[in-house]
């Protein structure tokens, strides 16, 4: 068993860490405590805003799922941009060959992008101007939405997915 | 003796924070929780030296599929009080399937004869990208070009599964 | 003084980890958590691969790592998307709502 010794830049961000949240700890708790007024809990403090807008419903609403497929297409392509950090590193040794496979490699992630891309899944602008119409669900989003008792006109129009009928 | 404490801290945080997100009443709670257990096994892989997979878990790990399962949890869960997910009657069962689990390995453990490596000890002076990254262009090409394959199936399949209507 | 960090150190920590994953899985009945549970499983063994390698003084375990560190991403991104059909059709996403196949 080779001694472990821990590489010095690890050592350098574990010290940051460690300090990072001591001092963060620190100034809310401790220093917190001696400079913040002495103004008794009252049920406004509790708020989000206290002032402007007041906050309706719950935090719990679910959001469209398009934001789930683009997490997907950021996920993926996270981990390309993995795959290709070590080939970075040996690109210059190892000659044109290596640019081959990686070229390889991005072009079939490029189909699916091209794919993604052709079914509108990374359109932000949708295609037509189309707004969210009270009572009306629609494609691609969940059927369930919970509004919390909010009548749906009240919810502000979103831009809704580049519908694909025109496809 | 910096690698011992920060091994202990490391392996502290990654059983305890583990155990939360198996047992957390809440969802986003147990979620978050394993975003820390997977800070923490970034940082044990740091100390075995093996940088590259330390930076490659916090960007695949807390950067990516953390990011899926918060969108999973966000757009699937119910509103609070519908919060009933541990099913106690499972406790027995899970306890002795984990404890018999635990006790194989550590069994299998004691009674191994450990072969002292002649090797030499990795990443103590130089990074491991390189050699990562010969492996995968030269001995592990196949499976390199493979796992992008592998992404591309899963972009689009997952695309249009979220999706969940032709288009 | 603490004792030398040995091999067996790590074992054991990737195996009390796979022993909490495994517990979170045949515990939790919402299928988020389940899947939560399968990613601990994951990187319990990742991490047994990453300690071996370490042993031996080789890099083939974290290679391995590697790809699987991939496929986990890979399997979280379908997992969740079948997750959402799931979710589409039944309006929850706890396994006692998905039993249609139950003979």
């Amino acid at each position: 068993m080779p001694q472990d010794t821990l590489n010095q830049d690890f050592a350098t961000i574990l010290v940051f860490l460690v300090f990072g949240a001591l001092f963060v700890i620190a100034n809310m708790v401790l220093v917190g405590r001696l400079i913040r007024s002495k103004t008794k809990y009252t049920e406004g403090k509790s708020t989000v805003y206290e002032c402007g807008e007041p906050t309706f419903g719950s935090a719990f609403v679910r959001f469209d799922i398009r934001f789930y497929v683009l997490a997907v297409v950021f996920a993926i392509f996270d981990v390309e941009v993995v795959f290709l950090f070590p080939w970075a590193a040996v690109m210059k040794s190892l000659g044109p060959v290596a640019w081959l496979e990686a070229a390889a490699f991005v072009g079939v992630l490029g189909v699916g992008l091209a794919y993604i891309w052709r079914k509108g899944d990374i359109d932000w602008i949708p295609a037509h101007g189309h707004t969210r119409q009270a009572g009306k669900t629609l494609p691609g989003e969940l059927t369930t939405v919970p509004t919390d008792g909010v009548p749906a006109a009240t919810i502000p129009a979103i831009a809704t997915p580049a519908v694909a009928e025109a496809r | 003796m910096g690698v011992q404490i920060a091994f202990w801290l490391f392996a502290i945080l990654v059983a305890g924070t583990a155990l939360y997100a198996a047992v957390a009443p809440k969802i986003v709670h147990a979620a978050f929780s394993l975003m820390a257990t997977f800070f923490g096994v970034a940082g044990i892989y740091a100390i075995l030296g093996s940088d590259f997979l330390a930076v490659t878990q916090v960007l695949v790990y807390v950067g990516g599929i953390m990011v899926l399962i918060v969108f999973g949890v966000l757009l699937t869960d119910r509103v609070p009080e519908e919060y009933k997910v541990v099913a106690p009657r499972r406790w027995l069962p899970a306890l002795i399937a984990g404890g018999l689990c635990f006790a194989a390995i550590a069994g299998a453990l004691k009674s191994t004869v450990w072969p002292i490596s002649s090797s030499t000890p990795l990443g103590d002076a130089t990074s491991t990208v390189e050699g990562i990254g010969r492996s995968l262009l030269t001995d592990y090409l196949i499976p390199f070009e493979f796992a992008s394959i592998l992404l591309l199936v899963v972009l689009v399949g997952a695309a249009r599964l979220a999706r969940g209507q032709v288009r | 003084m603490l004792p030398q960090v040995t091999t067996a150190h790590y074992i054991v920590l990737s195996a009390l980890l796979f022993a909490i994953g495994l517990f979170g899985v045949v515990t939790r009945k919402n299928v988020v958590v389940i899947l939560m549970g399968l990613e601990l499983m994951l990187n319990a063994a990742n991490l047994a691969f990453v300690a071996f390698s370490r042993h031996h003084g080789n890099l083939q375990g974290q290679v391995f790592t590697f790809f699987v560190i991939a496929v986990a991403a890979a399997e979280a991104a379908v997992a969740l998307s079948i997750l959402m059909a799931l979710f589409r059709l039944k309006g929850s996403v706890t396994l006692d709502d998905a039993t249609e196949l139950k003979g």
